[in-house]
Order: C-alpha cells, then sequence, then structure tokens
C-alpha cells in the first residue's frame, strides 16, 4: 500500500509501505506515533487527504475487501447489553456469515480465544481481559484472510499476552497476514518477521527485525576487579560501574581487544566478557533519538 | 471512491427531491386543510377554557388564533355567509387571549356587525365585544369609534352613536373628527356626508387590509349614489328644460348642464336609461351599491376585499 | 444488504428493549387507567372526548420523547463509545447503517404505539361500554402519530449523525413544537413582506408540518378524516423522513472518527 497523507492537524507524512502475503508484520512506534490513525485510515474510518491502499489486491474502498479483513481496534468496547454470543453472532451477519454456520462458528471461536464458558454471559461483565479477547474473536470469525490488530496486547496479563502471541502463530500457520501495531518491543521481536517503526507521525524504517538492528553496533560487558576505571578504558567510550571492589564496563565491540590490553597491562583481574545482544529497544533509543534531534533542528 | 461517490450522488438527488415533493404537497395540504384548522381550533369554544388551556402563553396564543381568522376571512378562500357564523366565538377566544388586540374589534365591528352577505349579521353581538374591548382599553379612542360606528351604520341607532363619539372624544389623543362628529350627528344622522365621514376615518384608522378594502368599497358605493342622485337631478332639469328625457350623457352637455361625461368610481362612463334612471355600466364591479343598480338586481357573492386595501 | 440492514435494525430494536424504554408503558398504562376511572366517575357525555383526547395526545407525545431520547444517541453514542469501528470495519456500508438505525428505532416507536393503542381502545370500552363506528377514525389518528413518529426519528438521526446528545435534543424538541405550528408559521409567513416574506416562507416550508398530522381534536368529537388527507399526509412523512435520511447519510458518509 502507499499512502500520501497530510491532514489540518498533519497526524501522518507521507508513508509507503508494503506487507507480504502470509507474515507477521509489527506496526511499532511510541504512543501518538500515528498507528492507530493509519489503521483507521485502513479501515475505512478516517479518511486520508490523498493517497491510496490496497489490501489483497483490491482497493480499500471496495466494500467486498471487508469480508475479507478482521480487525480490532484499541482498548474496544462492546454493547454492553448484548451477551458475548449475542454480539458475536451479530458481527457474523454482518460480515456475511449465515444461517446454519453462525452458531458453530461463534462456539468454536469463544473456544479458540479462551471463553469456552462465558458465551451467554453480558459483556458488561467482562474483564478488560476478557474484553480483548472477546475483541480478537470478532476479528477472526469471519476466517478473514488478514487480520489488523491495534496493541492486542494492552489490558492483558503476562499469561495473557502468551496466548495472544500463540494464537498469532497460528493465524500464520493458517496462512493469515497478521498486522498489528504495538509499543511493546519485546512482543514485535519474538513474532514479527517484519516490521515499520514510525515516530512523529513519519515511517523512519522497514524491513525484517534482524537487519534493523544489525545496524547498531554491537556491544560487551567487561566485569573486573578493581576500584577505579583506567582513562584509557573511558577514553574507549565505556559506560561503567562501579560496585564495592567490582567495576562493569560497557563498550563497543570493536573496542574489545583495546580494552583487554589495557587490563592486562594494568593487571587487572577480568571476572567476566559477556557480548550484549542488541535489542529493538536499543535500536529505537539510538535510532529515533536522533532523528528526533534532526527533526528538532529542522522544525 | 466509486461507491461511495454514488451513494452521495444518489442520496443528494434524493434529498433535494424529496425536499420539493414535500414542499409541493405542503401546499397542497394547505388548500385542502384551511377550514378544518379553524374548526379544529374552535371545539374548544369556551374562552374561559381556551385561556385556562393557554398555560399562560396567551399573547402568542391570541396571535394564532388572529392569523387563523385573518387567513380563513380574507385573501386566499371563495367566502360565502356560512362562514361568517365562526367569527363571533373566533372573535371572542382571541379577545379573551389578549383584551389588548385592538385589531381584532376593529374586526368585529366590520364584519361581525354588518348583515349577510357582507358580514355575521349580530350586530348585538359586535357591540357587546367592542364594550368589553373598552372596558379593557378605556383610553383608545378607536374603540369608542368602533361602537359609534355600529351604532350608526348598523343598528342606525343615531343617538348611541353620538354618544359613543362623545365618550370617544374625551379621551386624551382623540382623533379630533370624533368631536365633530358627535355635534354633528345630530344634524346630519342619515347623511351621506355622515357615512362618508366615518368610512374614511375607518381607513385610516386601521391597518388592516380586509378592514381598509371594505371602507373603500363602502366610500365608492357612496360616491356612486351622491353621483347617481345628481345626474338624476340633472336629467329632471333636463326634463323640465326641454319636456324629453335625455338620450344619452352627451345631450346633458350640450344642454350645458354637464362639463363632461361622468365616470364611476371605476373609470366608466355612467349610462342613461331610457326611463331617464342613471346606472353604473358593470354592476358587478362595485360593491354596497343599491342606487344607480338596475331595478331587481341581485348582487353577486362578495369578493376579494383585501385587494381594495391597498 | 437487507439482511445488513434487519440485522442492525433488530439490533437496535433490542438494544431499546434492554435499556427498558418499553418500561414507560407502564407510565402510560396507569395514566389513562387513571384518568378513565376519573372520568367515568365524573360527567356523563364528555368521557370519550376525554379519553380519546388523553390517550393519543399520551400516545403522540410519550412517543416523541421516547424517539428523541433514543435517537439523539443512535449514532453520536456509538462514536463515542467506538463500538462503530468493528462494524464500519465490516463490509457494511455507512448508508446502510444509518437506514438500519432508522428502522431499528421506528419499530420500536411501532410497537410501543402498538401497545398503547390497544391501551386506549380498552379504556375507550371501560367508558363507553361499546364501540361505535366513528371510534375507527381513532385508528387513523393513530396512524397519523405513527407518520408523525418516523418524521421524528428521521430528524433524531439526522441531528444524531453530526451533534453532541444535548444539542440534538434541544434541535429535535424545538422543531416538534414549531412543527405542531407550522401552519400558522406558514401564515405569518404569508403576511409578511419583502425579505422577511422568502426567508420566513422558506423556513416554513423546510420545517415539519405536525399540524396537518394531528387529528386527535377531530377524531375526538367522532368527526372523519378525509382521504385526500391521509394520502397526503402519508406521501408528507415518507418524504420528509427520506430527505433528513439522507441528510443523516450524506453527513455521516464523510465523517471521520475520529
Amino acid at each position: 500500500m502507499g499512502f500520501w497523507r497530510k491532514r489540518p492537524k498533519c497526524a501522518l507524512r507521507p508513508l509507503h509501505l508494503n506487507v507480504e502475503e502470509g507474515e507477521i508484520f509489527g506496526f511499532l512506534g511510541p504512543n501518538g506515533a500515528g498507528k492507530t490513525t493509519t489503521l483507521k485510515m485502513l479501515m475505512g474510518l478516517v479518511f486520508p487527504t490523498g493517497g491510496s491502499a490496497r489490501i489483497l489486491g483490491m482497493d480499500i474502498n471496495d466494500s467486498t475487501v471487508k469480508a475479507q479483513i478482521g480487525f480490532l481496534p484499541e482498548q474496544p468496547y462492546f454493547y454492553d447489553y448484548l451477551t458475548a454470543r449475542e454480539l458475536l453472532e451479530y458481527y457474523g451477519r454482518l460480515s456475511g456469515v449465515v444461517g446454519k454456520d453462525l452458531s458453530p462458528r461463534v462456539e468454536k471461536v469463544l473456544g479458540r480465544v479462551g471463553l469456552p464458558d462465558v458465551g451467554g454471559v453480558q459483556l458488561r461483565k467482562f474483564s478488560k481481559g476478557m474484553l480483548q479477547r472477546v475483541g480478537i474473536a470478532q476479528a477472526i470469525l469471519h476466517e478473514p484472510k488478514v487480520v489488523f490488530f491495534d496493541e492486542p496486547m494492552s489490558g492483558l496479563d503476562p499469561m495473557g499476552r502468551r496466548e495472544v502471541r500463540d494464537l498469532m502463530e497460528q493465524l500464520k500457520a493458517e496462512g493469515k497476514t497478521v498486522f498489528f501495531s504495538t509499543h511493546i518491543l519485546s512482543d514485535a521481536e519474538a513474532l514479527c518477521d517484519r516490521v515499520a517503526v514510525i515516530h512523529l507521525g513519519e515511517l523512519r524504517a522497514v524491513g525484517a527485525v534482524a537487519d534493523l538492528t544489525s545496524g547498531v553496533q554491537g556491544k560487551v560487558e567487561i566485569i573486573w576487579e578493581g576500584t577505579s576505571v583506567p582513562a584509557s578504558v573511558k577514553a574507549l567510550g565505556a559506560e561503567c560501574h562501579i560496585t564495592g571492589d567490582t567495576v562493569r564496563a560497557v563498550l563497543p565491540e570493536e573496542s574489545q581487544d583495546l580494552a583487554l590490553d589495557v587490563l592486562r597491562r594494568e593487571r587487572l583481574r577480568l571476572v567476566s566478557l559477556v557480548p550484549v545482544r542488541t535489542t529493538l529497544e536499543q535500536y529505537f533509543v539510538e535510532k529515533l533519538k536522533r532523528s528526533e534531534k534532526t527533526a528538532g533542528s529542522l522544525a | 471512491m466509486n461507491r461511495s461517490r454514488q451513494v452521495t450522488i444518489v442520496a443528494s438527488v434524493l434529498l433535494i427531491t424529496s425536499l420539493a415533493g414535500s414542499a409541493f404537497l405542503l401546499s397542497l395540504m394547505d388548500r385542502l386543510r384551511t377550514g378544518t384548522t379553524l374548526e379544529d381550533v374552535l371545539f374548544v369554544s369556551s374562552p374561559k377554557a381556551v385561556k385556562r388551556m393557554s398555560l399562560g402563553y396567551d399573547g402568542l396564543l391570541a396571535d394564532i388564533y388572529w392569523t387563523r381568522a385573518v387567513q380563513y376571512f380574507g385573501g386566499r378562500h371563495v367566502e360565502r355567509a356560512s362562514h361568517y357564523r365562526l367569527l363571533a366565538p373566533l372573535l371572542a377566544i382571541t379577545t379573551t387571549l389578549d383584551p389588548h388586540l385592538v385589531v381584532a374589534y376593529q374586526f368585529g365591528a366590520n364584519f361581525l356587525s354588518p348583515a349577510p352577505p357582507n358580514g355575521a349579521g349580530m350586530p348585538d353581538k359586535a357591540i357587546e365585544l367592542v364594550e368589553y374591548g373598552i372596558r379593557n382599553n378605556p383610553d383608545d379612542w378607536k374603540l369608542y369609534y368602533e361602537l359609534g360606528f355600529i351604532y350608526y351604520i348598523d343598528t342606525k341607532n343615531y343617538g348611541r352613536a353620538a354618544d359613543a363619539f362623545a365618550r370617544g372624544s374625551k379621551v386624551p389623543n382623540a382623533h379630533p373628527f370624533l368631536k365633530v362628529m358627535a355635534a354633528q350627528m345630530a344634524q346630519h344622522a342619515g347623511d351621506t356626508q355622515m357615512a362618508r365621514a366615518l368610512w374614511t376615518t375607518t381607513y385610516h384608522s386601521s391597518q388592516d387590509k380586509q378592514i381598509r378594502g371594505n371602507a373603500i368599497a363602502h366610500l365608492r358605493a357612496i360616491q356612486v349614489e351622491d353621483d347617481v342622485t345628481a345626474l338624476e337631478d340633472l336629467v329632471g332639469q333636463y326634463g323640465q328644460k326641454t319636456g324629453q328625457f335625455p338620450r344619452s350623457m352627451s345631450d346633458l352637455v350640450a344642454a350645458g348642464l354637464l362639463r363632461a361625461i361622468p365616470v364611476d368610481p371605476t373609470g366608466r362612463p355612467y349610462k342613461l336609461t331610457p326611463q331617464g334612471r342613471v346606472e353604473v355600466q358593470v354592476p358587478d364591479d362595485i360593491l354596497f351599491i343599491e342606487k344607480g343598480a338596475p331595478p331587481g338586481y341581485k348582487p353577486p357573492e362578495p369578493k376579494n376585499l383585501e385587494n381594495l386595501g391597498k | 444488504m437487507n439482511s445488513r440492514i434487519a440485522t442492525i435494525a433488530s439490533n437496535t430494536f433490542r438494544e431499546a428493549v434492554r435499556d427498558r424504554v418499553l418500561y414507560n408503558l407502564i407510565a402510560f398504562a396507569v395514566l389513562l387507567s387513571g384518568a378513565a376511572i376519573l372520568v367515568g366517575q365524573i360527567s356523563i357525555d364528555i368521557e370519550k372526548l376525554v379519553v380519546i383526547n388523553l390517550g393519543l395526545t399520551a400516545v403522540s407525545l410519550f412517543g416523541v420523547v421516547i424517539a428523541i431520547f433514543v435517537g439523539i444517541g443512535l449514532v453520536s453514542k456509538e462514536i463515542e463509545k467506538r463500538t462503530l469501528y468493528t462494524v464500519l470495519s465490516r463490509p457494511v456500508r455507512r448508508w446502510e447503517f444509518i437506514v438500519g438505525k432508522f428502522f431499528g428505532l421506528a419499530g420500536t416507536l411501532v410497537v410501543n404505539a402498538f401497545f398503547m393503542a390497544i391501551g386506549v381502545f380498552a379504556a375507550l370500552l371501560y367508558v363507553a361500554h361499546k364501540f361505535q363506528k366513528p371510534d375507527g377514525w381513532v385508528l387513523v389518528a393513530l396512524y397519523f402519530i405513527i407518520l408523525q413518529f418516523l418524521i421524528i426519528c428521521s430528524l433524531a438521526l439526522l441531528f444524531s449523525s453530526f451533534s453532541s446528545p444535548l444539542l440534538s435534543a434541544v434541535f429535535a424538541f424545538s422543531l416538534f413544537v414549531i412543527g405542531t405550528f407550522s401552519e400558522d408559521l406558514r401564515n405569518f409567513a404569508g403576511m409578511a413582506t419583502g425579505l422577511t416574506k422568502w426567508l420566513a416562507t422558506a423556513v416554513a416550508y423546510l420545517i415539519p408540518n405536525f399540524s396537518a398530522l394531528n387529528v386527535i381534536s377531530s377524531v375526538a368529537h367522532g368527526q372523519p378524516v378525509s382521504g385526500q388527507l391521509i394520502v397526503y399526509n402519508t406521501l408528507y412523512a415518507l418524504l420528509y423522513a427520506t430527505m433528513a435520511l439522507c441528510g443523516a447519510i450524506l453527513i455521516f458518509q464523510r465523517r471521520n472518527l475520529k
């Protein structure tokens, strides 16, 4: 899909994105970055000032597309006077799930999201986590080919998040495409084939997680016995912490050998040397801080 | 965008056509409903009951009753004598709701009092109404005027008329003519002079189109009456002079009795009959005439008065 | 398309029922029975008048109040609570949503009026002890009241599509009151002059004509209703409701749901 979007408050800058079929695609960014707005545009809830988008090869304004996608909004709220079953049947009918198919599908999907026994309970009695599951249920009820989740993990405890992650993997295994937005990077790292990073309304990067993080310099953590940090080690750009008689320094991978040389010369006793895994978080912090600075200087 | 644009176009077209259609239907329905709105309203014909039900919004309700009355009796519809029967209760309710609505009393004097088909033929009710108006508006000279008017024109009770004018002349800011009329009543009661003065005053003291139209129509009739009287007098003179009736108006001109062919208020020349009577050419065009109409003439249904009152 | 509209309509009805809207019937029943009993004890001759007048006026007023209070929230509540997101992300067209809501609300009111009608006829039977031919016109009056409901529903929906519930309620009530005097307004407009006349006439033709739909007092006096009026009113109500709904659809089509 390609979008050129500018709205009076300029929530989003021009954005071009492609998502492959059958992958789990993460849409990352801090709160307020424009993730929800993007999703709403894809769902036709909000109108872009320009540009176009295609899902499964069809323009998003084509209503046949909607039968093949599912959407879970952020912190969803449902008609609280309906029971879970009634709600799902309502949505099912609206999505074209007809007659005899409807009831069994509803039961099946309730089971799948872990709510097999509460079909007859009114939604106003549901906890936040249960509502989230109902939300997922309504998104996958009609067996869509592509699902869009906006912050699917919000409001869930660790168990719940685990279940949702498993579910998303299952969906991928079934050949569905999953597009979800989140600000929790560990989830993205665990699940996504590719991600897009958006910040302050602008797309900053797209690619596989490994590709993104590889750009960030590797670090090593060296621990030795001592009470001070040799000047030459500091000069290598190390972050040092002294606790009692142990020093812990984190410094760039390339400086590893030089640092070891210094320690040997100073006859300092090495305790451990461990590479520090680069996470998306680091990537974020580094990349986004930098772009914030540039954005700031441009503003 | 295609489907959505389709929907937008269809919806817009549908909106405009249904708007036009509903406006058209409204005009049809208004024509259908005019009689009914009044009768609806008069189901509660007790003025006191209406006042109680009005929840204090007397003024507004009075205006509504009043405008319905004006619509019902005026402009758009063919008038028939029968509908005047609704006038009395309507005016009663209107003035109970708003005793200061002077135009309602004027309307009553002009249309409640005269005999059908020009009015409801209820001079007593009209008098009652106007007296009620005077009680509630003792300082409005127009109401005393209306009272005197009714006595004079419709009941021919010149004494009471003079009384009413005299009372009215004492009110501050009264029209100076009231005093004059009171004074002249003794001598000139029954004169067309008097009648002309009254109708002229009526015309000037009201803004209502129908009342003014009515006044003008009467003034024209008086004009015709005066003209016919004068012309028939001339015919008599001619007869005395020449021993025979004149054949046409030109004969009178030739005889030096007239300077030019006289015309009636509609601009048509008066015509002379072989029997020496003077008549108007088209009696239907001049309301209220007696002299100047052919013998046995029956006036048609009263026409739209509003247009005369401009 | 139709099944989606029907689904939305029946859900709207279900929502109204579960919101205990129909409990108003209890208040109505109490009111009517009380009046019937009271009147039955007081006077002769006007009991039928009072029962019909009171009963039909109550049907009309109760219905209008429900129509407005439920109607103004139909769209705005869904937007505010964001329940709309999961609906519109399905193959439901925006106009289908509006039309479905309309039928749901209208249906609720018709059902409500139906029960109330039974109440009115029951009260009538109680005070008059038998039905007479002119009582049939009461059904026409009820039909007109239902037409009124259609117009009010469409207006409430129109306001709901762009305005907050409070403002919508104010607009809708005002239009109802003004519409009751619409014939007088047209009269006033007819008597004005110049620019005022044109403006007033335009407004007078735009506001809904509830005066022609109110035949309660003539029916209470046993008077018949002209067939022409029935046809005109039916057409008018359908056209007017269509107009308001189209307005709602046009507005809702382009609305960004924040």
